[in-house]
């Protein structure tokens, strides 16, 4: 059986599976790109559940609201639902599917206005997990420049019992009970645009992700800075030095070592939020963020005016892994070493919203 | 007998789903969608949003009238389903 490598994409004009043999990732003439799926609707989420062998991508019509979609034959055919996921009739109408997340057999859905809903049936139906929006904080929740949306789901990949959400301009959430009960965490978070500084809740976290090998670390990029967090999030250290700007995007983390993570810092958020000097580069740090250094090779030095959105990195499992990034002008680029050196796979998609990968035997 | 007319893009979200679709007796356009959810269930969804009240960006008509949930389908009403002017 072949092992096959897809980079799944999340676009404003419907997922693409872009696929290559792992050996060739880097060449751009080793891909074959599929798509427009989902019937060309803007997607936010796109992944692999390597427990059921599913693609799952999350999105909303401007017609036809919001749904997950599934596929069992990577991508060949769909199905899509959204039974279930509503606040009722007497709530606010769900415009959109922003994360789609599997784990310890449920999926979850981060969607707009900001919840969460859980599927035990693989998302054929949906539950509101309603302790996250019963939070006394409830009321005061404003969307930012995307919207009121819950756009990043982490799980403990060894606790059940315990997950944190991102809400946008709200800020992180965590559950330490299966999504019973919820409690901000944003100590340390700035929130530049308030009066209070640090209010309990009002931050414009962009993304979170799980750091490898230490349950309680978390990293965060934000409206208003990068952060790193050594206690599940209840505080943030801010880890701005040596970055060019406060503002980004996405952050992943290495699958092996806590104290390596990589984002995309853009320039500001009034600024244009493209590339700092129009010169496009990942950042990375080693020591958990008390330094960083830009990865260039390979990346266009000048006129690089795009950004890259809060989905758009990602990486692979393979050995040493490969870092990908799309672009908010549907360019898709590469590392196969780990962001040492880069190429360009992608030039012509719409404008992407997330990137993941899967490696899939066929 | 009430007949309904989907547009392509919906019903390209329903594998085996008609363009044109006689929905038998119905009284109100909430029960021609229902009528149609039942023979490709979610469909309603993708037509009617919470309220419940008709998606912002879909437009009905009964016999080229604009209509509502509870617009009445005569015995041989015309239901236009279609998409209104979005996206980009």
């Amino acid at each position: 059986m072949d092992q096959h490598l897809l980079v799944l994409l999340g676009t404003k004009k419907g997922a693409f599976i872009a696929e290559a043999d792992p050996d060739r990732r880097a060449d751009p003439a080793a891909y074959r790109l599929r798509g427009p799926l989902c019937e060309g609707w803007p997607i936010n989420d796109f992944r692999h559940d390597p427990a059921s062998g599913a693609l799952y991508a999350g999105g909303g019509s401007p017609w036809y609201g919001a749904a997950v979609w599934r596929s069992d034959d990577l991508g060949q055919t769909w199905s899509h639902s959204s039974e279930g996921l509503t606040y009722g009739d007497d709530g606010p109408a769900m415009r959109s599917v922003w994360q789609v997340t599997s784990a310890h057999g449920a999926l979850y859905a981060g969607v707009e206005p900001a919840g969460l809903f859980r599927s035990d049936d693989g998302g054929a139906t949906w539950a509101h997990v309603e302790g996250l929006t019963r939070h006394p904080t409830r009321d005061s929740w404003q969307p930012g420049n995307g919207g009121l949306i819950c756009h990043t789901v982490l799980a403990d990949p060894a606790d059940a019992q315990r997950m944190w959400v991102g809400i946008s301009s709200v800020g992180c959430f965590a559950t330490e009970d299966g999504g019973r009960t919820w409690e901000a965490r944003n100590t340390g978070v700035r929130a530049d645009y308030m009066p209070d500084k640090y209010p309990e809740t009002g931050q414009c976290v962009h993304k979170m992700a799980l750091a490898a090998g230490r349950p309680d670390r978390l990293y965060q990029q934000n409206h208003c800075g990068t952060y790193r967090s050594d206690d599940a999030g209840r505080t943030w250290e801010c880890l701005d030095p040596g970055l060019p700007s406060t503002f980004g995007f996405p952050v992943v983390a290495h699958p092996q070592d806590p104290d390596t993570c990589f984002t995309i810092p853009l320039n500001g958020d009034d600024r244009g939020r493209y590339f700092p000097d129009a010169a496009m580069a990942v950042w990375r740090t080693r020591d958990a963020g008390t330094s960083w250094a830009p990865l260039r090779a390979g990346l266009p030095q000048q006129d690089a005016y795009m950004g890259v959105l809060r989905d758009g990195m990602t990486r692979d499992d393979l050995s040493p892994f490969g870092l990908y990034f799309g672009t908010s002008t549907g360019q898709l680029w590469a590392s196969p070493d780990e962001g040492e050196h880069w190429h360009r796979l992608l030039d012509t998609l719409p404008p992407i919203y997330s990137v993941e990968t899967a490696l899939v035997t066929a | 007998m009430a007949t309904v007319v989907l547009p392509r893009s919906l019903v390209a979200l329903f594998p085996g789903a008609e363009r044109r679709v006689d929905v038998g007796p119905v009284t109100s356009v909430a029960e021609a969608i229902a009528a149609l959810d039942a023979r490709w269930p979610g469909l309603r969804d993708r037509i009617v949003e919470e309220g419940p009240r008709i998606r912002r960006y879909i437009n009905v008509y009964v016999d080229g009238q604009p209509a509502e949930l509870t617009t009445p389908v005569p015995p041989t009403g015309l239901v236009h389903v279609l998409p209104a002017v979005a996206g980009g």
